[in-house]
C-alpha cells in the first residue's frame, strides 16, 4: 500500500481510501448479519454499537472525500499532523475516563455500603475493574503510543506516514476495539483472562487493526529519506510485533456460536495459564516497556535538545530488554501447579531483567547531563526523568518479586498493586504527561503549553497522588501478608481472612486519596492542553514559522 | 534513480529488523511454553476429575462473566498457612478442563479452589444476596440479581460441543442429554430417572461416587435461576479429586 | 519429546541468548559504525520537512 500513496496521481490516494471503506464496509455488513441473528443480546448489543460506528465512519469518510475536489490528502511534502492531533485528544479523554473509573473502584473497595447497588450487575467491581484496567493501559497508554509513534516515525523518517487512508483506519479502527471492550466489560463480556479480556470478535477486529497498524509503520520505514532507522523506532517496531504474537496467541478461542458473544479457550489448566502470564508479563513489557521507551529515546533528547547519552548503549538496551523480558513470564505463577524449572528459568530471567531495564534508564537520565538546570526550569522534562525514575524503581522491584520467598510473602496481595501501579502511574502515566506535554504546542504550533504553573500544579499532585497510593498499597500488601502466615501461641491460623480485610480499611482510604489527586492533576493537564491549543495564555499567537517541533520556542520566556 | 537503487537497500534493513525481533522474542516463549504441551505430569495421575455439568458449567460462565476472578484467586500454593486456612495445595489436573483457567492472581478475597462444602447452600444464598448478612465486615458487592435471573437453558449442548472441540471428553450421550441434565440437578424429588441418568453419566467419567450434588440450590424450587448454577459451581469447587489416591511423593507425581 | 526440550531449554537455550548478546554487543560497539550512531542520535533534533524525492 505504501507504493501507492508515494505516487502523486489520484488514482494512488483514491486507491486507499476506497480499499479501507470496502473493509470498513464489508465489516459493518458482517455486523449487521449478526445484529440480525444474535444468539444472546451482548452480541445484539455489540453488532449494534459496531454497525452504527462503522456506517457513521463510512458517512463521515465519504463527506469527506466528497469535499476534496481532486485535492490530495495525503500530500507527501507535508507531515500528517492531524492523526497524531486526534490521538492526543483521545488519550487525554481515554485517561480522565480511566483514572475516574479507577478512583470508583477504590471508594467501592473502601465504602461498599454506598458504591454498590444489589440490584444491578454491571456496577460491580468485578465489571468495572477490567474497565478500569483497559481504559488506562489500552485506551490511555494505546492511544498516546499510537500517536507518538506516528509523530516520531515520520520526523525521524522525514516522510510522510505511509499507507494513506490506512492509518486513519488503525485509530479509528483502534478506538472502536476500546468502545467495543469497554462495553463488554459492562454487559459482562468477558474470557476473564487479565489484560485480555475483550472476546473472540473483538480479538479478531483488533488483530485486522493491528496488522494495519504493523504495515504503516513499516510502510513509512520503506519510504524513509534517512539512512538509518533510529532507535526510538527499533522500540516502536518491537512493541508492534511483540503485541501481534502475543495477541494472536493469547486469544486462541474457539466461539460457542459465530452469531454469540461466548467462547472457551482453547488451552487448559495449566498450559492456558502459562500462555496467560506469558501473554501477561509481556504486555507490561511490549506495550508499558518497549513502547514508552521510544518515547523516551524521541521526546527526551528532543525536549532538552541534546542527543541520547549513549547510542552504543541503546542498541544493547534494546535487544538485550526484549530478549530477557519474553522469557520472565512464569514469575506470576511461582509456587502453583507450574513445572519448577519453568519458575525457576521465569525468576533467573526476571534477575537479569535488572541491568537492562536499568541501562535504559540511566541512559535516558544522563541524557540531560550538561542540561541538569532543565530540572528546575522545565517542569515537562522533570515529569520525564521522575518517569524514569519510577520506572528504575518498579525495575528493580520487579526483579526482587520474582524471587521466590518474596513472592511467597507478595503474591496475591496489595503489594502487587503497588508495584503495577508505580510503574502504571509513575513510569507509564508520567513519561505520557511529558509527550502530550511536548507533542501538543508542536503540533498547534505554539510558542509555549498555555500555562507553565498548571505543569508545575499537575507534577506535584501527582506525584504526591502516587506517594501516598504506593505507600498505601505496600504497607497493606505486606500487613496483609504477614497476617495471613502469622500463627498464634497454639500453633493456629491467628487471624481468619475478613479480619485481614479489616486491617486494610485506613490504607484504602489513603488510597482513595492518592488517586483523587492524580485523576485531578490529569483534569488540570486536559484544561492546559486544550487552552494551549486554542492559543490561549503564554501558547500566545500561533507561531508563523510553520516548522513542526520547533524546540527552541518552547524556551520559558524569561 | 540513486532512490530506486537504495530502496531494495532500505528495505532490507526494516525487515531485518522485524524478523530478528520476530525471532528473540519468539525463543523464550517457544522453550518455556512449548515443551509443556509435551509434557504429560504437568497433570498429575490421580482419580476423581470430571468435566462440569452443564449445570456447574453454566455456574462457572457466571462466574466468569461477574469477574469473580478479579478478587478470588483458585490456586491453593503449597505453602503451610495456605494449606491449612484453605485444604490441600491445587494440582494441575485438577484445573485440566479448566477452558479458561481460574487460578486468578489477587486475594481481595479468600481462595476458592476448595470452597465447594465448607458451607451449607444457605450460606451461599444468603452470602452472595448480600455478603454482610453472615459477613458483616466483607467488602464483597451483593448479587441478589442472580437470584431474580431465570437461567437460560437452551443452547448448553453447543457450550458442551465446543468445550468437546477443545479436548474435554464429553460423550455424544453428555451433550444429547445437555438441557436435561442440566434441569435435573436443580429440580431434586422431581424427576428421578432423569437424576439417575445425570448422575450415571458423570460418575462414570470420574470414575468415582459421589462427586456430584442434587440440589435446589437457591432455595426456589419455581423455577432455576443463576444462582443455583453459581452456588452448583462453588459446591462443587475442589471436591472431584480423591486425596486418598493421590501420592505426592510418587515419581509420576513429581514436578 | 518432553526431555529433550525442556533440556535444551536449560542448555543451548541459555548458550544462544549468550551469543546473540555478544552479536548486538559488537554491532554497537564496532568502531566503523561510530559514526552511523553519531549522526543517528542527532537525527530527532534536527527539524526538516518531509522529502518526496
Amino acid at each position: 500500500m505504501s507504493a501507492h500513496t508515494t505516487t502523486r496521481d489520484q488514482s494512488g490516494w483514491g486507491f486507499s481510501i476506497g480499499t479501507v471503506c470496502a473493509l470498513v464496509a464489508a465489516a459493518a455488513l458482517g455486523a449487521l448479519i449478526i445484529a440480525a441473528n444474535a444468539a444472546d443480546p451482548m452480541m445484539a448489543a455489540h453488532a449494534w454499537i459496531f454497525f452504527f460506528l462503522t456506517v457513521s465512519g463510512l458517512l463521515v469518510t465519504g463527506l469527506w472525500a466528497g469535499a476534496l475536489n481532486g485535492r490530495n490528502p495525503f500530500e507527501p511534502t507535508v507531515y500528517e499532523d492531524t492523526i497524531v492531533k486526534f490521538g492526543v485528544a483521545a488519550a487525554m479523554f481515554w485517561g480522565i475516563a480511566g483514572f475516574l473509573v479507577g478512583l470508583i473502584i477504590a471508594l467501592q473497595l473502601t465504602f461498599p455500603n454506598i458504591f454498590y447497588f444489589p440490584d444491578f450487575g454491571w456496577t460491580n467491581f468485578g465489571r468495572l475493574r477490567p474497565l478500569h484496567t483497559s481504559a488506562v493501559i489500552f485506551a490511555f497508554g494505546g492511544n498516546v503510543l499510537i500517536a507518538t509513534s506516528f509523530y516520531v516515525v515520520q520526523r525521524t523518517c522525514r516522510t510522510r506516514l505511509g499507507g494513506g487512508m490506512w492509518p486513519w483506519f488503525v485509530f479509528w479502527g483502534y478506538n472502536l476495539f476500546i468502545v467495543i471492550a469497554g462495553t463488554g466489560y459492562l454487559l459482562g463480556v468477558t474470557q476473564s483472562k487479565e489484560y485480555a479480556e475483550p472476546e473472540w470478535y473483538a480479538d479478531l477486529w483488533l488483530t485486522i487493526v493491528w496488522v494495519a497498524y504493523l504495515f504503516v509503520f513499516l510502510g513509512t520505514l520503506w519510504k524513509r529519506k534517512e539512512p538509518h532507522i533510529y532507535v526510538a523506532n527499533w522500540f516502536y517496531l518491537s512493541f508492534i510485533v511483540t503485541i501481534a504474537m502475543l495477541h494472536i496467541v493469547n486469544n486462541l478461542a474457539i466461539p460457542v456460536s459465530l452469531t454469540g458473544s461466548k467462547s472457551y479457550q482453547l488451552f487448559a489448566g495449566v498450559q492456558d495459564a502459562l500462555t496467560q502470564w506469558w501473554y501477561g508479563h509481556n504486555a507490561v513489557g511490549f506495550f508499558l516497556t518497549t513502547g514508552f521507551l521510544a518515547i523516551m529515546y524521541y521526546f527526551i533528547p528532543k525536549q532538552v535538545n541534546r542527543p541520547v547519552y549513549s547510542y552504543r548503549l541503546s542498541i544493547v538496551h534494546f535487544w538485550s530488554l526484549i530478549f530477557i523480558y519474553i522469557w520472565a513470564g512464569p514469575h506470576h505463577l511461582h509456587y502453583t501447579a507450574l513445572p519448577q524449572w519453568a519458575q525457576t528459568l521465569g525468576m533467573v530471567f526476571s534477575i537479569m531483567l535488572w541491568m537492562p531495564s536499568w541501562g535504559g534508564m540511566i541512559n535516558g537520565v544522563m541524557t540531560l547531563s550538561g542540561a541538569w538546570d532543565k530540572l528546575r526550569t522545565d517542569p515537562v522534562v522533570r515529569m520525564m526523568i521522575v518517569a524514569l525514575a519510577f520506572y528504575g524503581m518498579s525495575t528493580f522491584e520487579g526483579p526482587l518479586m520474582s524471587v521466590r520467598a518474596v513472592n511467597s510473602l507478595s503474591h496475591y496481595t496489595e503489594w502487587g498493586i503497588a508495584h503495577v501501579h508505580s510503574g502504571s502511574m509513575g513510569w507509564v502515566g508520567f513519561i505520557s504527561f511529558g509527550a502530550l506535554y511536548c507533542l501538543t504546542p508542536w503540533l498547534w504550533k505554539r510558542k509555549a503549553l498555555f500555562s507553565k504553573a498548571l505543569v508545575e500544579w499537575h507534577f506535584w499532585l501527582a506525584t504526591l497522588g502516587i506517594v501516598f497510593y504506593i505507600v498505601a498499597m505496600y504497607v497493606a500488601g505486606i500487613t496483609e501478608g504477614f497476617m495471613w502466615r502469622a500463627y498464634n501461641e497454639f500453633g493456629f491460623l491467628e487471624y481468619s481472612f475478613i479480619e485481614t480485610v479489616k486491617a486494610k480499611h485506613i490504607m484504602y482510604i489513603i488510597r482513595v486519596a492518592g488517586g483523587a489527586l492524580y485523576l485531578i492533576g490529569a483534569l488540570l493537564m486536559a484544561y492546559n492542553l486544550v487552552r494551549t491549543a486554542l492559543g490561549h495564555g503564554e501558547a500566545g499567537e500561533a507561531a508563523p514559522d510553520a516548522r513542526p517541533a520547533n524546540a527552541p520556542a518552547l524556551q520559558p520566556a524569561e | 534513480m540513486s532512490m530506486l537503487k537504495n530502496h531494495g537497500k532500505l528495505e532490507r534493513h526494516s525487515l531485518l529488523l522485524t524478523v530478528g525481533i520476530l525471532i528473540v522474542v519468539s525463543i523464550g516463549g517457544l522453550v518455556e511454553i512449548a515443551p509443556l504441551f509435551y509434557l504429560e505430569n504437568t497433570i498429575e495421575k490421580v482419580k476423581g476429575m470430571r468435566p462440569y455439568t452443564p449445570l456447574e458449567l453454566k455456574g462457572r460462565n457466571i462466574y466468569i462473566r461477574e469477574g469473580c476472578y478479579v478478587c478470588h484467586s483458585q490456586m491453593v500454593r503449597p505453602l503451610r498457612d495456605e494449606v491449612e486456612r484453605y485444604g490441600h495445595y491445587s494440582l494441575a489436573a485438577e484445573s485440566m478442563y479448566d477452558h479458561p483457567f481460574q487460578w486468578g492472581s489477587k486475594r481481595t478475597g479468600p481462595d476458592l479452589a476448595r470452597v465447594g462444602g465448607k458451607y451449607s447452600d444457605e450460606w451461599h444464598l444468603d452470602h452472595l444476596k448480600e455478603p454482610k448478612s453472615v459477613v458483616p465486615d466483607s467488602i464483597m458487592p451483593p448479587y441478589a440479581f442472580l437470584a431474580k435471573k431465570k437461567l437460560r437453558v437452551e443452547g448448553i449442548g453447543d457450550d458442551l460441543k465446543t468445550l468437546r472441540f477443545a479436548g474435554v471428553p464429553y460423550t455424544d450421550d453428555m451433550i444429547a442429554n445437555a438441557e436435561a441434565d442440566l434441569v435435573a440437578q436443580a429440580s431434586p424429588n422431581q424427576d428421578y430417572d432423569a437424576e439417575d441418568a445425570l448422575i450415571a453419566r458423570y460418575e462414570a467419567a470420574a470414575e468415582r461416587k459421589g462427586t456430584l450434588r442434587i440440589a435446589d440450590f437457591d432455595r426456589n424450587p419455581a423455577e432455576i435461576t443463576e444462582m443455583d448454577a453459581l452456588i452448583a459451581y462453588l459446591q462443587m469447587t475442589g471436591t472431584l479429586v480423591d486425596f486418598s489416591t493421590y501420592e505426592a511423593d510418587d515419581l509420576s507425581n513429581r514436578r | 519429546m518432553y526431555e529433550t526440550l525442556s533440556s535444551f531449554a536449560q542448555t543451548w537455550g541459555l548458550g544462544l541468548f549468550v551469543v546473540m548478546f555478544l552479536v548486538a554487543l559488537t554491532y554497537a560497539l564496532w568502531p566503523a559504525n561510530s559514526e552511523t550512531f553519531r549522526n543517528a542520535a542527532h537525527q530527532p533534533l534536527v527539524d526538516k520537512e518531509p522529502s518526496d524525492d
